[in-house]
């Protein structure tokens, strides 16, 4: 649909002003996040405690982990709708280990390796096959939570050892939890991995242009399969979290994330088209969501209406630029 | 091209032939027509809605506000019954379908003026409609008590063998074939999503065919609401819930490329058919319910494998990329 739109707008200087208007991209959010801090602060008095705060943040860290890896899927021009269904079958297979009196560093091999599994899945057929990735994952999201649903069916596992609720209980130090920690490491280490290694440009390559790419001599379908596999890799990382802390397996554990996650990579400022956006951005977009669900939640409003203000931040924060980008326009 | 779509057709109806034949081995009667009709009755809203979606397909789009929208609209129109039962049934179902196409007015609205990526604009509305229907219900319930017999029994009312909402999808099918083929707008979709570039040179407006596009999904999303309610007697939030994607898997698997531009009525009709028998014949064979999500993700994945090959045969992925740079969906 962008076709018409960039015939208008001279190649190099498009180049420019993308990098220009992403700098400022997470300046903006970040203000969004300090009002919405602010805001909170006044809305309730419960707000502004430590602990209260330290509890706010497990509304976003497992969501954020998985956001880094589909943050680069998505830089690559691909997307990965099955990670919430991953987490469910990972976490199934970590409950049906437990019921079998696997200790807890069997239980976080097993929900990684399934995490590893199911990504390596997806990278074969989108890498190896060249599929669509948004079909092949609307698929495998069936497929994997579908796995879920005949091993547990209406049934749930819930004896985990007590060491494995380290991972999503447990605090580092005073009010900074596992969770957080573990959530700004990798934020960290995806930054690198995105911003300064090789691999990193060639991500950014490949979503700007595939052809060009190729004729580089980058392994385009080597670098997808590896995003995928990132990606299966943080579901499960993710699913371990949300089961040592939830403390019990079903079926629909972390139904809808999916949605969620690509909410906070396009929040974040990565261009669902590909090829732009940053790790900064998406570690503000978790902050600013997982704000918004707290401040709403400290006031009583349900978790369905906090969905309609996470659907309208997403298109207004897509729609805002756009719109100031006509009128500039218009008045040039 | 037109040959290998036919085969693909041929090829479909033979799988769903073998399918019904396999299930009434393992259980008698399944095969007798009374149940073929049954099952084609049940599969009736999923294949209105594919046709809606697949509409939006063509045009290079997606369409994943679709149940939301039908759970808002059957929200709205249950409780309006409710409130007030004097009101024509007439009157429930063309409010049904205004409030359905404004919110997919809504969608194409976002998807034609500003430019913002079809998935990322119904991710958001889909979040946001369903929030909507808990909002206009506060949570509540309208259940078979509240509502009226005529609203209820209508489309269970058989005419020539057939109840009503067979005949209701017999109609659009009919209707979705004529829009497509023999309407400039149908020749608008399959441009504007087959190429672009070459549309716009055409003449077409590409944003406009969207946006009707996105208005003729939301328009069939809101008369199925109005049949979904009936059917299960039973209005709630969370109403068809995840049917998004039974939609676009009943797309993929009528051969309809999520690429765009490729994909016929009957196609889609097939494809919901096929998920519709698979549906109806778990329980039948005794298989838990709980397989289906997993059989259905194998069928999309197979079905994806599947198009692709027939693509890449048909030479057109090459076209389509040196023609317009790929803009995913």
């Amino acid at each position: 649909m962008s076709d018409v739109a960039t015939k208008r707008v001279i190649p190099d200087r498009l180049g420019t002003k993308t990098s220009r208007m992403l700098a400022s991209w997470e300046v903006l959010l970040f203000g969004v996040a300090a009002l919405i801090f602010i805001f909170n602060s006044f809305a309730s008095p419960y707000f502004l405690n430590a602990w209260n705060l330290s509890d706010a943040t497990f509304n976003f860290t497992e969501k954020a982990m998985i956001a880094f890896a589909m943050a680069l899927l998505v830089i690559a021009g691909e997307i990965d709708l099955s990670v919430a269904a991953i987490i469910a079958l990972a976490s199934t297979a970590m409950g049906a280990a437990a019921q079998m009196g696997i200790g807890t560093p069997g239980l976080v091999a097993i929900g990684i390796g399934t995490g590893l599994l199911c990504g390596a899945f997806n990278g074969l057929l989108v890498a190896g096959l060249r599929l669509p990735s948004i079909v092949v994952t609307i698929g495998t999201m069936s497929l994997f939570r579908g796995i879920s649903y005949i091993v547990l069916g209406d049934q749930a596992y819930g004896k985990y050892p007590e060491s494995f609720a380290y991972f999503g209980q447990g605090y580092v130090a005073w009010v900074f939890s596992f969770e957080f920690v573990l959530f700004i490491g990798l934020a960290i280490a995806f930054a690198i991995l995105l911003h300064a290694t090789n691999f990193g440009r060639q991500v950014y390559v490949i979503g700007n242009n595939e052809f060009a790419a190729r004729f580089s001599g980058i392994p385009v379908e080597r670098v997808k399969f590896i995003l995928f596999l990132l990606t299966g890799l943080m579901a499960g990382v993710a699913a371990v979290c949300l089961t040592s802390r939830l403390g019990s397996t079903r079926p629909s554990i972390a139904q809808g994330w999916e949605l969620e996650v690509v909410t906070m990579v396009v929040l974040g400022g990565v261009s669902i088209l590909g090829g732009a956006g940053t790790i900064a951005g998406v570690v503000i977009a978790a902050f600013v969501m997982g704000l918004v669900t707290f401040g709403l939640g400290l006031l009583n409003v349900p978790g369905i209406v906090m969905s309609i203000f996470v659907g309208l931040l997403l298109i207004i924060t897509i729609a805002v630029p756009i719109i100031a980008r006509r009128i500039k326009e218009m008045n040039r | 091209m037109n040959r290998l779509l036919k085969n693909r057709e041929i090829l479909l109806v033979v799988i769903i032939a073998i399918m019904v034949a396999g299930f009434s081995t393992r259980a008698p009667g399944f095969a007798s027509p009374g149940n073929l009709a049954n099952i084609f009755n049940d599969t009736s809203i999923l294949i209105i809605l594919a046709l809606g979606q697949m509409t939006v397909i063509l045009t290079k789009s997606i369409d994943l506000s679709v149940a939301a929208n039908l759970a808002f609209t059957g929200m709205a129109v249950a409780m309006t019954n409710a409130a007030y039962p004097d009101l024509p049934l007439a009157l429930l179902i063309v409010m049904a379908i205004g409030i359905g196409a404004f919110l997919g007015a809504i969608n194409g609205f976002l998807v034609w003026a500003l430019q913002i990526p079809p998935i990322v604009v119904t991710l958001g509305t889909l979040t946001i409609y369903r929030g909507m229907a808990f909002v206009l219900s506060g949570g509540g319930w309208v259940n078979a008590h509240q509502m009226t017999p005529s609203f209820l029994n209508i489309p269970r009312m058989p005419v020539l063998g057939l109840p009503i909402l067979s005949w209701i999808a017999i109609v659009i099918v009919l209707g979705a074939w004529f829009v497509l083929t023999r309407l400039p707008f149908g020749r608008a979709a399959y441009a504007s999503g087959g190429n672009p570039t070459a549309a716009v040179y055409a003449g077409i407006d590409i944003g406009w065919t969207r946006f009707l596009a996105f208005v003729l999904s939301g328009a069939l999303a809101g008369l199925s609401s109005y049949l979904w309610v009936s059917r299960y007697a039973v209005a709630y939030v969370d109403i068809a819930a995840g049917f998004e994607l039974d939609t676009v898997a009943a797309c993929v698997i009528g051969g309809i490329s999520i690429a765009g531009g490729i994909g016929s009525v009957a196609g889609a009709v097939l494809g919901s058919l096929f998920l519709g028998v698979i549906k109806n014949a778990l329980p039948v064979i005794g298989i838990s319910p709980f397989a289906q999500m997993a059989i259905s993700g194998i069928v999309i994945v197979l079905a994806v494998v599947f198009n692709a090959r027939a693509e890449k045969k048909a030479g057109r992925i090459i076209l389509r990329d040196r023609a317009a740079p790929e803009v995913s969906a």
